[in-house]
Parts: C-alpha cells; sequence; structure tokens
C-alpha cells in the first residue's frame, strides 16, 4: 500500500480521542459516582504517580511501577523463552519425524484442550506461591500455539525445495537446517506472535492468583483497595507491554524474513 | 566411453482411484555417451519426467537398472545435478548462495562460496544480480540461476526436466543458445526433457522419439546438423517431419487400440 498522506495519518487517531474524550465527560457528568469510573485523567495521575511517585496518591504502590513491571516481564520472558524453545524444537522433530509425530503427538494433542488456568491448583502445589507457578503457566500458554504452528510450518514446506536440495548432496541434516527449518519461519513466527499474547493473559492470570508481585498482582490488590484507577492504569500498563512485545517479535520478524518483502502481501506494509 | 546406461527400466504405479496398473515405462534402453547432449521428445504423459527422476534418483524403477559412470543409481546425489521445470530456488535466499548452495551445505568459507558461485554466475549471464532474491527475478532469470546451480556442482551429468516450459518463446530461444553455448564451452553431459519438437531438433546431439502408454522409445535419432542450428533449412525440416510423423503414427494407433 503507498504511503498515507498527512491527513490519512491524522485518521487514525479520531477514533481513540473520540472515546476518551467521551469517557472523561462521561466519568465528569456524576452519572456513575466518580469511584466506579474514574475518568481518564485521574487514571493518568495515579499512574502517574504510580510510576514517578509524585504525590503519594497511590500509597504503597507510589514509585513501584518498575519493579512491577520488572516482575511481570521476567515471568513472560521466561515461560515464553522456555516455551519457544520447547515448542520449535518439539514442532520441528514432530514436523520432520514421522516416528516422533506417531510416540509424542497424541499425548500432546490430548493435553492440549485443557485452558492453561485451570492447572492453577495444580501449579500452586507443586511450585508454591511464587514465580514457579506463573512461569509454568505462561509456559503452557505459549508452548502450544508455538508447537503447532511449527508443526505446520515444517509440514508444508515445499517438497521441490527438498529435492533441490537432495540433488546439490543434502543429507537429512543438512535438508533440514537449510531448508525445512528456513522455510518454517514465516509460521514459526505466526506462533511465536500468538504465544506472546497468551504469555502475558496467563502472567496477569497467575499474579492475581499465584503470586504476590507483578502487574497483575497490583491490579487484583487494588480491586479489593477500591482503587479503580489503579486498576484501569495496570490494565493500560499490560496492554502496553503486551504491544511492545509484540513489536519487539514484529522487528526481528521483518529483519529474519525480509526476503519476502516482494511476495507477500503483508511485506507491502512498509 | 558410456555415462549413462538404462537397461531393461520399467516403472510401474498403481492407479488406486482406477484401481489399475499404469505402465509409466517399458522397457527402456539407452545409452548416453559422454559430452553428448540427448533430448527426450514425447507427448505429456508418455514417462519422459519420470525417466528423468529414475536417473535423477528421485524415483526407483519397478524393474531393470540405472547406472552413471559405472555406479548404480540409489538415490539423488551431487553427480547429477538437476534443473527443473520450476527454478525450485530458496526463496530466502539471495542469487548467489541459491547458486553456492552446494558448497553451503558442505559447510564452505562464504568468502570462497562467494568466489565461486560468481564464477558461475557471470557463465550464465547475471553478473549484477548476485544479491538479488528470487522473488525481485524473472522466470528465465530464475531459471539461469537453477542452471548454475547445477554447474557448480560440476556433476557427471545435469539432468534438465522441461526448463524452459515456462518461458515465452523470446526467452526461450535466448536460454536454447546460451545452454548449447555453455555445453559447448564446458562439455559435459546432458539429458533434457522436453515436448517441443523445435527445441529437441535445435539443442540435441541425438533425440529419443518416446511414445505414451505404455512409455517406450519410439527411435534414436542422431543430428549431425551444423550448430547455429538454422530451424528453417530444409534439413532441419525434414528432421522435423519425420519426428511428426512418428508422433502422429503413436496417436493414430493409440487412437485405433
Amino acid at each position: 500500500m503507498r504511503a498515507l498522506p498527512l491527513i490519512g495519518r491524522l485518521e487514525r487517531y479520531i477514533v481513540p480521542i473520540l472515546v476518551i474524550a467521551g469517557w472523561e465527560a462521561f466519568s465528569r457528568s456524576g452519572a456513575l459516582p466518580a469511584a466506579l469510573l474514574p475518568a481518564p485523567s485521574t487514571v493518568v495521575w495515579a499512574w502517574a504517580d504510580w510510576i514517578f511517585a509524585i504525590n503519594g496518591s497511590t500509597q504503597t504502590y507510589s514509585g513501584n511501577w518498575i519493579f512491577d513491571t520488572l516482575a511481570s516481564l521476567m515471568r513472560v520472558l521466561a515461560g515464553f523463552g522456555i516455551a519457544a524453545a520447547l515448542g520449535v524444537l518439539l514442532g520441528v522433530a514432530i514436523g520432520w519425524s514421522r516416528l516422533v509425530e506417531i510416540v509424542i503427538e497424541p499425548t500432546l494433542q490430548a493435553l492440549r484442550p485443557i485452558p492453561p488456568v485451570s492447572w492453577i491448583p495444580l501449579a500452586i502445589i507443586w511450585f508454591g506461591i511464587a514465580n514457579k507457578p506463573a512461569i509454568f503457566l505462561v509456559f503452557l500458554g505459549a508452548f502450544f500455539p508455538i508447537l503447532l504452528n511449527t508443526i505446520h510450518g515444517v509440514k508444508t514446506c515445499d517438497r521441490n525445495l527438498i529435492r533441490a536440495g537432495a540433488m546439490v548432496g543434502g543429507g537429512n541434516h543438512e535438508l533440514l537446517r537449510f531448508i525445512v527449518v528456513p522455510a518454517a519461519l514465516p509460521s514459526i513466527f505466526a506462533g511465536l506472535r500468538i504465544g506472546i499474547g497468551s504469555a502475558w493473559m496467563l502472567t496477569v492470570t497467575a499474579e492475581m492468583v499465584a503470586v504476590k508481585s507483578g502487574l497483575g498482582y497490583v491490579l487484583w490488590d487494588s480491586y479489593y483497595f477500591l482503587r479503580y484507577d489503579l486498576v484501569l492504569a495496570a490494565m493500560a500498563s499490560i496492554g502496553m507491554l503486551g504491544f511492545l512485545s509484540d513489536l519487539v517479535i514484529r522487528a526481528i520478524m521483518a529483519r529474519v524474513l525480509h526476503w519476502q518483502r516482494n511476495t507477500t502481501i503483508q511485506g507491502e506494509e512498509d | 566411453m558410456a555415462t549413462i546406461e538404462i537397461s531393461h527400466l520399467s516403472k510401474r504405479f498403481h492407479d488406486r482411484k482406477r484401481n489399475a496398473e499404469v505402465v509409466a515405462l517399458d522397457d527402456i534402453n539407452l545409452t548416453v555417451a559422454k559430452n553428448e547432449l540427448l533430448c527426450l521428445l514425447g507427448p505429456s504423459g508418455c514417462g519422459k519426467s519420470t525417466l528423468l527422476d529414475i536417473i535423477a534418483g528421485f524415483a526407483k524403477p519397478t524393474a531393470g537398472s540405472v547406472t552413471v559412470d559405472g555406479r548404480p543409481v540409489t538415490g539423488p546425489g551431487s553427480d547429477r545435478g538437476v534443473v527443473f521445470q520450476q527454478a525450485n530456488l530458496m526463496p530466502w535466499l539471495p542469487v548467489w548462495e541459491n547458486v553456492a548452495f552446494h558448497l553451503k551445505l558442505r559447510g564452505g568459507q562464504k568468502g570462497e562460496r562467494r568466489a565461486i558461485a560468481q564464477r558461475y554466475i557471470d557463465m550464465v549471464g547475471l553478473t549484477g544480480f548476485e544479491n538479488h532474491y528470487p522473488s525481485e527475478l524473472s522466470g528465465g532469470m530464475n531459471q539461469r540461476v537453477g542452471i548454475a546451480r547445477a554447474l557448480l556442482m560440476n556433476p557427471q551429468v545435469i539432468l534438465m526436466d522441461e526448463p524452459f516450459g515456462a518461458l515465452d518463446e523470446q526467452t526461450r530461444m535466448d536460454m536454447q543458445n546460451e545452454l548449447v553455448r555453455i555445453w559447448q564451452e564446458h562439455r559435459g553431459t546432458i539429458v533434457f526433457v522436453t515436448h517441443g519438437i523445435d527445441e529437441a531438433l535445435t539443442l540435441g546431439t541425438a533425440v529419443a522419439v518416446m511414445s505414451a502408454r505404455p512409455g517406450r522409445i519410439r527411435e534414436l535419432i542422431r543430428l549431425d546438423l551444423p550448430r547455429p542450428r538454422d530451424i528453417t533449412s530444409p534439413q532441419f525440416n525434414e528432421l522435423k517431419r519425420h519426428v511428426l510423423d512418428l508422433l502422429r503414427a503413436k496417436r493414430a494407433d493409440a487412437l485405433s487400440a
């Protein structure tokens, strides 16, 4: 698509501005008690204090945002990292080898429909109230989309490319490394993007139930103390971090898959 | 000295949908000498691509054997370079990496791979396109990359499966001239599958005319026309008429059978 003219660039801000302005007006109108639906301005003040400790309005959380964020981020990175490593490795093995597929896949497919959150009780019993159950849940949530997309990517690798590789003298090991895996990368990245979304979802869920730190914990704790401005600030923080982590994956993807620029609709974006 | 020796080779498929045996190739005997450019000519479905696949090692014969330089073919290998109908290049690699793919699999140094690739890129006339991706090139240019990739392995034989089939007339003629030039300069044994009579008679030192169902070699025609070949010369037309008669006779057989 061609670059949007300036007016087109402004168009994208119209809806968000209208939503926020309408929300602000509605909150100030007094139709609902102000505490139940804090105005965006109130949320921004609470958020600012949570981050920079400007006026102490968020009490024990004042100035703690960076620590809460790092705690959540660390869990996401750990769980997602393990899921990515294991998901890609197992996915390639299952996609490539009929034997591995027969031996492992049915078990994984049986486990997959169990929602990750339903593992929370067991995760707490096994790992206690700390980082580990959260990392375990994040892993479960990110693992399956990465696994399935990797399997799909490997299985849909063009047979003719493998023929070409065999023709230039490639054995199984070389074909896998130099043809099948590169060919599967677009699918693998699709899995990673879905996985990182699940990872944030499950970190927050785990922190509400099984951990005493992180953005999810702040969110749930503020709910008990009727601090809905902080609840909204926590929601916004989680959304922002989710968006940023997806952005990072997309940036890596754009570098790794730069060869797709001329072949796909997606490539036309930039 | 024979380079490729095919003896009593048959290939049968089982067509599950019709629940019938299909004889794709029936008792093929063929010898391709060193430095020969043999064209396998026949209508679609005559088994010429199957025969090429068997020589390449992608398919196994039901009976009979193929040897290349005395060694029986058991699977694909870099002693037989293949140029496919579609170029089959790795879309994630630039031209030079595709050309040097053989060296990449063998773990060569990047600088060395790049230098060797350059020789073959120049040879097929793609100088200046080293860093382009396949999607940035035309079909004809991609086929040149495919040819360079096969040449770089310095194989005993090069097997070409209708490599110019998807190209327009003009580009095809350019590529045919180019192929003859490369073959004359560098010598080598080529088996070239085609359904184009003009193409076969333009390129080959010999043409094996095949018939369909069952796939058989109808006649092996030795060509001693001078090069570059004039497709409008009387000798060329005479040969063409002969080949057309062979193909027509087969059709008549097939229809009356």
